[in-house]
């Protein structure tokens, strides 16, 4: 197997918005930019398949079309030494490349929070953003009827799309209490670009009904999805649908800086007003930072390419438009927070860890993931807790464990090129 | 752009769009079951992003690749469960 050794003064892990407006900063102040990314195209989650979208997508995008001193690798990147100031990462055909940086700045963004309940893991049962992300590479989802529940605006984005694409959006089932949906559109106001946006894709949806306070609490079939029971407000209801979307908000990706030993908390990895980390010539920004959109993931990533590149003065200028970002990304926190009674439809019977099977039950008395794994395989499989974490942390209160690298599954090529970096 | 071009599946043929991932193309298939949970269940696409693993499937004789992560290529052989 081929193992390539790269290097750059700024690297910048991901290609979403805040990795592209990262790297485009820094590339302006001058600094010689290596990005990292396992997707194929840019454009992170929002405008995935790097296809321009809108204005704001265009321009970013074209920006880094232009820039002059932006390389790209794409590779995932599987492992990380602070101390050394390395990255080891692995390419779709098996090849591995190590990257030495100078200053490293992570965009690694989110993934959705998926909650169990019985029958979520019939397949049919797809995440939000799981299906958009199927139906924007190649799914076929005409004439198909579709439920999606969970909460946050992830759910209004998807069920946009799949109209376009001429599925039947029976229902949108959010968990949130229409009361909070109602204070955040309040304050949505003050953000313009956001409100014309969530108008535009209210008007596009007026013929879908939008349930709040409202899930679903089983889904049902023998060998793959037939129907789905609603809960609303204690009212119960069957639904026939071929695809369930579920998805309860974003979990930030926090694996990599976990690694290196950046501070982390459970809204994302700890960060100052430059998207300074806890480790020295680490910077963080974007959802891997906190979920709060992708107008605060292009103010992050900006500030973190000027201040890297150190340009503080350009990156202070911003101060302004991250604290209004923040305040956008808390409020929308408030508005979708998970309700308690959705802890109350995962029974002892119900799979938790969908790598290992392993039960609700089987973890009944115990007190952290230590534990947990000590005594069970929940969380060792090969998503490594990525899927069962966020279900944990909502559901026990366990704050994931750290990671040990490779933080994903590696071959055996890659860690063997490790040594000889 | 509109090019098409014929993927192997579970032994039959299907035709697929370039750019489709194997993901998509197996769900457009109709394949529900990509592979067994440890207890036998039937498991599919969740997350769509390389995340969960729930997608995996055998493609070209390799097993364990992520279907979602992988783009369909001219003649390609994939075999699910
Ligand atoms: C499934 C999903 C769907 C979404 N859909 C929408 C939507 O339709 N509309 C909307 O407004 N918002 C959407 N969001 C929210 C979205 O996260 C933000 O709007 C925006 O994309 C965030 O930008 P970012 O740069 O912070 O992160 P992202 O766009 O998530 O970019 C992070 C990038 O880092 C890469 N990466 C992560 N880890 C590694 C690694 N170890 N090695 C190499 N590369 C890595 C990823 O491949 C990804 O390209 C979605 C989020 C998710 C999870
Ligand atoms: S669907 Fe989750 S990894 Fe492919």
């Amino acid at each position: 197997m081929s193992h390539v050794k790269m290097q750059g003064s700024i690297v910048v892990v991901g290609v979403g918005p805040a990795g592209i407006a990262a790297a485009w900063a820094a590339a302006e102040a001058g600094g010689d930019v290596l990005m990292v990314d396992n997707g194929a195209a840019a454009g992170g989650q929002i405008w995935r398949g790097g296809k321009a979208l809108d204005r704001l997508s265009t321009k970013w995008l074209r920006r880094l079309e232009r820039a002059k001193g932006i390389r790209r690798v794409g590779a995932l990147v599987v492992s990380a030494e602070a101390d050394r100031k390395l990255l080891l990462a692995e390419t779709a055909e098996g090849g591995s490349v190590g990257v030495r940086y100078e200053k490293l700045i992570l965009a690694t963004g989110a993934r959705e929070r998926f909650l169990p309940f019985a029958g979520w893991t019939l397949p049919g049962v797809v995440g939000a953003g799981g299906l958009q992300a199927l139906v924007k590479s190649g799914l076929d989802v005409r004439g198909k009827r579709v439920v999606l529940a969970g909460s946050g605006p992830l759910l209004l984005a998807v069920a946009d799309l799949l109209r376009e694409r001429e599925a039947t959006v029976v229902l949108i089932a959010e968990q949130a209490r229409m009361a909070a949906i109602m204070r955040f559109g309040m304050k949505l106001a003050s953000a313009p670009a956001k409100l014309i946006q969530a108008v535009v894709l209210k008007a596009r949806l007026a013929t879908v009904p939008y349930l709040t306070g409202c899930w679903v609490e089983r889904a049902e079939g023998a060998e793959r999805l037939k129907s789905v029971m609603l809960n609303q407000g204690g009212r119960r209801w069957r639904v026939e649908c071929d695809y369930l979307g579920t998805g309860f908000g974003l979990i930030p990706n926090m694996e990599l800086a976990g690694l290196l030993g950046c501070e982390t908390g459970p809204g994302g990895v700890v960060v100052d007003a430059r998207q300074r980390t806890s480790v020295e010539g680490v910077y963080c920004a974007g959802e891997a930072a906190g979920i709060g959109g992708v107008d605060k993931s292009l103010a992050e990533g900006e500030i973190a390419g000027w201040a890297a590149a150190g340009q503080e003065d350009t990156a202070r200028a911003l101060e302004g438009v991250r604290a209004k970002q923040l305040g956008f990304a808390a409020a929308l926190g408030e508005a979708f927070g998970l309700r308690e009674e959705l802890k109350g439809l995962v029974t002892a019977e119900t799979v938790v860890c969908r790598c290992e099977d392993v039960r609700m039950g089987a973890l009944e008395g115990m007190e952290d993931w230590r534990e947990a794994k000590l005594q069970t395989r929940c969380g060792m499989g090969r998503c490594q807790g990525r899927v069962c974490g966020g279900a944990l942390e909502f559901l026990k209160g366990w704050t994931p464990a750290v990671v040990k690298p490779p933080v994903f599954p590696a071959r055996v090529a890659t860690m063997v090129a490790e040594d000889e970096v | 752009m509109d090019e098409r071009f014929e993927i192997r599946i579970d032994g039959r043929t299907y035709e697929v769009e370039r750019g489709t991932t194997v993901a998509a193309a197996l769900l457009n298939a109709g394949v529900t079951r990509f592979h067994d949970a440890p207890g036998g269940e039937p498991r599919a696409p969740l997350c769509g992003m390389g995340i969960c693993f729930e997608c995996m499937v055998r493609i070209n004789g390799e097993e364990g690749c992520l279907a979602c992560q992988t783009v369909c290529r001219r003649g390609m052989e994939v075999v699910t469960r």
